[in-house]
């Protein structure tokens, strides 16, 4: 079959391949940069082309309620959004992964206000990493494509019964025109068959959603999603699998090793930002230097297992971010601290915070990154690159 | 379906209950008054089977007999209260 | 006497309080509408007292999400009937109390109704965040004293009076807007059916007694909940396609508040103190108010009358 790429929009790429998933109900509240999603799978709809419920939701926790009703009884369902938007529909997260219902979501990565920014970086999705929502990233628009129909799987897997979150960087990818190749619609339907819920709101199956557990029992309730993010890592691995031989992309997956195999210095990152880095890394190997980039891929659950293979070689490591936890370090670069910790491996651990809201780093950043980390010094602390003191006031102001 | 997937033992995923489970569950135990169905001037107007919060009052309108389920019956008083022809009389549950 | 719940769509066992009218109301609703319902509820009493897992009082489909979306999961679970060609055969009902519905949950209902989403949207309203511990909300009356507006030396107690819920509902031209009480439990079976039959978002608000939350006698409930009528405090009527039908007026004519109000714990603060008698008065005069409104200037009794002028005059001399 000839590959059919074409240049697409990132948002709107999505919008496309999410229709060929066939959601039942899409709920989708306008926030920049994820609009452009929203708006085409509406007139997808409204073309004819999609037979969905599209409802025109107050607000996106409206949204996550709505796709949270509608999952409950049965169908398929997809909101996105970003930033604020996440922040609102957080208490619906928590309660669909507590519920065990497999819907998908695209986040289109944004800051969060204040200070209002509607440019990119990652602690939107990294604030709600610990509710049980799985979270993939895209380097690239066909990835953040691919990657919704292979979520959809996952989620809807019996042994999963998780929602996805589908991470594409706010305007680096989703306004950003690249070739795409759209998941054909009849592999798209062999792959992904229709919902089917083993547990729905249904009046010939009663049953009751939403109880109360008491303090005997609400552990394990909540153990149960833990333990069904760690069943997934398989899952994902193993849908992942099954995409690339039918549609033919290494899409999916956990991690991706970029000319990490035999590295002594690897850099960690996720996202769009990955493929400057990987420029960088082509540049430095020129010189002969051991170094190399994992990909995270798949952030929630955290591949633990698939990361420290892909650590073998190293030496030293730079976790490069676009998040931070503010009065402690960074996000990720605790969570690589700890894979290394546990398994023994205490080797320098460099964590970076390249940007919060957009501004974005140039390869000669990476570069000074790479330099410094294959020095083998270990940092004191989580480091703020390239940050502006000349625009800063005094810090603590005098009386 | 459900059968298999929903149990009162053991969770079931997304701690989903099965459905009218709470019968199980007897407040009679909870009552310090209980009615007393007098059957002497009913009129068979059903404001005690109507009125109680519970839905543990039942009876036949035509034959004029109502009655509590004592197994339920918390002793909140409302059908003695809404029976037009006082009736229903309170009194302390000795048990 | 045997007893048999096997028809039942609440079966017995919740663990409601004595004389609750929020469990009175909802064992009529659920069982007017039948088993080929499906029902969302927010958070609150009634979720709590009929879903300790995983012991469930429903013997239909239900589902309790959070406090502030009954509404939107309804909306949810609307969309995908309807894109199972099932809307037509299942109804939709979404719950609430007067806090998760008139407050927090406002949005989504409000979403839903403008969206004229196909749901029928019942809110149970005792006045007060019942589930908490008794604290005020936007439907908790003049005068009531609650957890978070007490009565104290600087404090009548709440000094709001309702937000008008059901006329914000209205305001969205639904085809159906009914306000009916647990107090006339009679009624409520034809106003459930007479919503159902409809289709669209309709709106449902029962009037519902809670002896703990009002401080009142568990056996009165129906008779407070009456009272609340029969003093104009409480307005009930039906709105079918923006037509307004009020409920007929008592027919032993409108009674002065203080009857409503003495049997309860909630205003005895008004009846202490020398001056809470204006307080009472204002209450009146908000009665007075509602009579005029839906019966007509006519209708309105001397007593009340008199309330109203009280108000206006301390109104002016404190201007």
């Amino acid at each position: 079959m000839a590959a059919k790429q074409e240049i697409l929009e990132g948002a709107m790429a999505v919008a496309h391949a999410v229709a060929r998933c066939r959601p039942e109900v899409v709920a989708a509240y306008p926030i920049t940069p994820q609009t452009h999603i929203s708006e085409e799978l509406s007139q997808i709809v409204a073309d004819g082309e999609l037979d969905a419920e599209f409802v025109k939701v107050e607000s996106e926790f409206g949204a996550a309620s709505v796709c949270l009703g509608a999952s409950a009884t049965g169908a398929r369902a997809y909101t996105a959004t970003s930033s604020q938007g996440l922040m609102l529909m957080g208490e619906v997260l928590w309660n669909i992964a507590g519920m065990r219902l497999p819907i998908v979501l695209a986040c289109a990565n944004r800051s969060v206000s204040a200070p209002l920014s509607i440019w990119c970086d990652h602690q939107d999705a990294e604030s709600v990493r610990d509710c049980g929502v799985l979270q993939l990233y895209a380097e690239d628009s066909q990835e953040a494509c691919d990657q919704h129909v292979i979520a959809f799987r996952v989620a809807e897997d019996r042994r999963v019964l998780l929602p996805v979150m589908v991470n594409l960087d706010g305007f680096l990818l989703t306004h950003v025109f690249e070739p795409t190749e759209l998941p054909d619609q009849a592999l798209c339907d062999a792959f992904l068959p229709p919902y089917d819920a083993a547990l729905k709101l249904d009046p010939a199956n009663p049953a009751t959603f939403g109880a109360f557990t008491e303090p005997d029992k609400c552990m394990e309730g909540r153990w149960m999603i833990h333990d069904a993010a760690l069943r997934s890592l398989s899952v994902i691995e193993e849908v992942s699998a099954e995409f690339a031989k039918v549609f033919g992309r290494p899409s999916g997956g956990l991690l991706e090793e970029y000319r990490s195999q035999d590295a002594e210095t690897i850099l960690i990152a996720k996202g769009s930002i990955c493929g400057t880095i990987k420029d960088v890394i082509d540049q430095v190997r020129d010189e002969g230097k051991k170094v190399g980039l994992v990909r995270i891929k798949t952030y929630r659950p955290w591949p633990k297992d698939a990361l420290l293979k892909a650590l073998a070689s190293a030496k030293q490591v730079a976790v490069i971010e676009r998040g931070a936890s503010f009065g402690a370090g960074g996000v990720m670069t605790p969570e690589v601290k700890e894979t290394l910790y546990d398994a023994g491996k205490v080797i320098p651990v460099s964590g970076y915070c390249v940007q919060l809201g957009g501004r974005e780093v140039p390869p000669d950043g990476f570069r000074e990154i790479i330099d410094r980390t294959s020095k083998g010094q270990r940092q004191k602390a989580y480091e703020y690159f390239r940050l502006r003191t000349e625009i800063l006031p005094d810090l603590v102001p005098t009386k | 379906m459900n059968d298999k997937l929903l149990s009162m033992d053991r969770l079931s995923i997304g701690c989903v209950a099965p459905p009218a489970g709470s019968v199980e569950n007897k407040t009679g135990a909870w009552r310090a008054m209980r009615p007393v169905f007098k059957q002497k001037d009913c009129i068979g107007c059903r404001a005690c089977e109507l009125v109680c919060p519970e839905g543990c009052v039942a009876g036949n309108a035509k034959e004029k007999k109502f009655d509590f389920d004592p197994d339920y019956c918390k002793g909140c008083g409302m059908c003695a209260a809404e029976c037009p022809k006082d009736d229903i009389d309170m009194v302390r549950e000795e048990k | 006497m045997k007893f048999d719940y096997s028809d039942r769509i609440l079966v017995p066992g919740y663990t409601s309080c004595l004389g609750c009218g929020e469990a009175l109301a909802m064992r009529i609703v659920a069982q007017t509408a039948g088993k080929d319902t499906i029902f969302t509820n927010c958070t609150g009493c009634s979720e709590i007292f009929t879903s300790r897992y995983p012991t469930s009082s429903w013997a239909a489909p239900w589902i309790h999400s959070l406090f502030e979306n009954s509404a939107a999961v309804a909306t949810g679970v609307a969309a995908a009937l309807k894109h199972k060609g099932k809307l037509d055969s299942t109804k939709v009902i979404a719950m609430g109390g007067d806090g998760g519905t008139a407050d927090i949950g406002l949005q989504c209902l409000s979403g839903a109704f403008e969206r004229g989403d196909d749901l029928l949207y019942v809110c149970y309203d005792n006045e007060a965040y019942m589930n908490t511990g008794i604290q005020r909300s936007g439907m908790t009356p003049l005068g009531a004293a609650t957890t978070t507006s007490p009565a104290g030396k600087a404090s009548w107690g709440n000094s709001r009076p309702k937000k008008d819920l059901p006329m914000i509902m209205a305001a969205h031209n639904p085809p159906y807007v009914a306000v009916t009480s647990m107090g006339y439990y009679r009624e409520i079976p034809r106003i459930v059916k007479k919503a159902l039959e409809m289709r669209g978002p309709r709106f449902i608000q029962i009037h519902c007694t809670c002896p703990l939350g009002w401080r009142s006698e568990p056996a009165q409930s129906a008779e407070i909940a009456r009272l609340a009528f029969e003093t104009g405090c409480y307005p009930l009527y039906e709105i079918i396609d923006g037509q307004m039908t009020p409920h007929k007026a008592p027919k032993d004519g409108w009674k002065p508040v203080e009857i409503y109000l003495k049997p309860q714990g909630r205003f005895r603060h008004l009846f202490r103190a020398a001056d809470g008698v204006q307080q009472i008065a204002r209450v009146q005069a908000l009665a007075a108010a509602n009579i005029r409104k839906y019966y007509g200037d006519e209708a309105v009794p001397d007593f009340a009358r008199e309330a109203e002028k009280k108000v206006a005059e301390t109104a002016a001399a404190t201007a």
